[in-house]
């Protein structure tokens, strides 16, 4: 009897809230506001970040927002990581005033994601996460690829987007997009995610939590080696859009026959 | 080069945008001299996949394991290394989608391959390898090179490409990948979907709806002229967040983003997060009462008028045009 109380009591403490410590990493990118004008300099292989508002990548931010939830509900650690230059470091420190508890930085230009992969891969062996979070894609280059990158190169399944994430005892279940509806998963952590709204609300940060995030610790590390496989060579902009033709509403059918003849594609 | 593509099907047939991928691999293959090779997975009909032929591909190579019926890019992702492997192929080429990208991620990881999703026109290939992208959400472009041996391109909806339609068969061949248990590690509970409606990253003409539309009761105009012309229907951040439409028809910077060769917005003023998603679009119809709404700008044809009147008209005027 002694012993079977005993056995209960163990199986109470795996699973109790304060003794699973779960380890949370959640990647962010460092973007430009969405309203940004897009333009480029040095012969079109740079972006020309003057007069640009930078922001966290609003997926990510929706990921930092659902991981501070979690956090909330059943204790466990946060780290942000930003593979970035120093002048991510402004949203860094937005990311731990919201409620990360310490971040690393990898000091590179974020131009691939294989790249950017890596770095993250690498990170995440060395402090076996229970969980990785990120938005579903960066919306500086669209590719939404990181989060399987990033899955496979640890191992670990990876999904994306995801827009409803509960833990609990180490299993996650979560919620997915799919084409025309969603899909309903069930997993043992660790698990790669990719989020999106709406996961969570995003947290704008208090003024206690922008004390304390001064002086959580910020670590800046030198990325790891990786075989150059894609390499940026231009930019460009998109050619001007001509004049929009307007119709008198009161000759609104008129559209559909241009939109035949003219337009082609009906 | 010998180029692998990701075939998908809906409902029974190839999807357009696998089309699109067929074809862009086929352009590929011609210019560097090479074959094309269809891989698709779970349960297919034969003579459909032959079809794939129509588009350029010479193979198909049928993984017909139950287990794939169910989307797992996990899974698709062994298969689809495989099937690089087993092909030779230099190239692989799929539409970029949620499971696009992740199946291309995936593969990429294990190839250690270059990786580019959201190509919008097809590769130089003279000395080196280069891809146009878009990025900013369409708001602009980049050129890169492609420096691994093996290249993975998840090719953007609708870009334009001038390939005939043959009616040229490809010969279909079982394929039996080793698919790994580790794949399913994730259960799927349940799924959700409209099935009833045409899908909207797959669909040629969206109508689409904003706040204008002034309540989700008010929507019937818009379904009408969508169902006339055999459109999917979309609709705003603001009207998915107020639940007045489902979320999975949020077009935008955080929604869907979408390139049909019509897009009707009803009632959508056209911020920059909503443009973002639909800037890909060959033609835009706005419809706004306000002459000043920002979508008028980006817009190929405009309407300053209610929606209430104007969408009825149109879709009379279609109907009378059958």
């Amino acid at each position: 009897m002694l012993f079977y109380l005993y056995s209960q009591s163990i199986v109470l403490v795996r699973y109790n809230q304060i003794t699973w410590n779960m380890k949370i990493l959640v990647c962010i990118s460092n973007v430009p506001d969405t309203t940004a004008k897009i333009s480029f300099t040095d012969g079109d292989t740079k972006f020309n970040k003057t007069g640009v508002q930078y922001i966290i990548g609003p997926y990510d931010d929706y990921a930092l927002a659902r991981a501070v939830e979690l956090k909330e509900q059943s204790g466990g650690t946060i780290t942000v990581l930003n593979v970035g230059t120093a002048d991510a470091e402004p949203q860094i420190r937005k990311a731990l005033a919201i409620g990360a508890d310490d971040a690393i930085r990898v000091d590179a230009e974020p131009e691939d994601s294989f790249f950017v992969a890596e770095q993250i891969a690498h990170i995440a062996r060395q402090n076996a996460y229970d969980l990785i979070l990120m938005g579903r894609e960066s919306i500086d280059f669209n590719s939404g690829v990181v989060h399987g990158l990033v899955g496979e190169m640890l191992g670990i399944p990876s999904y994306s987007p995801v827009m409803k994430l509960d833990i609990e005892g180490g299993k996650a279940s979560f919620t997915r997009e799919i084409d025309g509806g969603k899909e309903y998963l069930e997993a043992e952590l660790p698990l790669v995610l990719g989020c999106q709204e709406p996961i969570a609300e995003w947290k704008i940060p208090n003024m206690r939590g922008i004390m304390t995030a001064r002086t959580k610790p910020l670590q800046v590390v030198p990325p790891v080696a990786t075989e150059e496989l894609v390499v940026l060579e231009k930019f460009e902009l998109p050619p001007a859009k001509g004049a929009c033709k307007m119709i008198p509403a009161e000759e609104a059918e008129t559209l559909i026959g241009l939109l035949r003849t003219e337009a082609k594609v009906l | 080069m010998s180029v692998l593509v990701f075939l998908e099907t809906e409902k029974g047939i190839i999807k357009k945008t696998s089309q699109e991928a067929i074809a862009y691999g086929a352009a590929l293959a011609a210019q560097t001299g090479g074959t094309v090779t269809a891989l698709a997975v779970g349960e297919a009909d034969a003579a459909e996949l032959a079809r794939a032929g129509n588009f350029g591909a010479a193979k198909v190579l049928h993984a017909a394991d139950a287990r794939l019926n169910q989307e797992n890019s996990l899974a698709y992702a062994t298969a689809l290394v495989e099937a690089v492997k087993a092909t030779g192929s230099s190239v692989v080429v799929l539409a970029k989608s949620g499971l696009g990208d992740a199946i291309a991620a995936r593969s990429a990881a294990r190839l250690r391959a270059s990786l580019v999703s959201g190509a919008t026109e097809l590769p130089e290939t003279g000395s080196g390898f280069r891809v146009k992208r878009s990025i900013y959400s369409g708001k602009a472009f980049a050129t890169v090179e492609m420096k691994g041996a093996v290249k993975i391109i998840a090719i953007r909806k609708n870009i334009s490409l001038d390939v005939p339609v043959t009616d040229t068969s490809a010969e279909v061949e079982a394929f039996s990948p080793a698919i790994q248990d580790q794949d399913f590690r994730a259960v799927v509970t349940g799924t959700e979907k409209a099935s009833a409606d045409i899908s909207l990253t797959d669909a040629d003409i969206i109508v689409s709806g904003g706040r204008g539309m002034k309540g989700p009761e008010h929507w019937q105009p818009l379904l009408d002229l969508a169902q006339a012309l055999g459109a999917a229907t979309g609709c705003s951040k603001p009207v998915s967040d107020l639940d007045w439409r489902p979320h999975h028809e949020h077009i935008g910077q955080t929604g869907l983003k979408v390139a049909p060769n019509l897009y009707i917005a009803c009632g959508i003023s056209g911020a920059i997060q909503h443009l973002a998603g639909v800037n890909g679009s060959k033609c835009i119809v706005v419809i706004n009462k306000d002459p000043e709404a920002p979508f008028f700008k980006v817009a190929d044809y405009g309407i300053v008028g209610d929606v209430f009147e104007v969408l009825p008209r149109l879709t009379a005027a279609v109907k009378a045009g059958k």
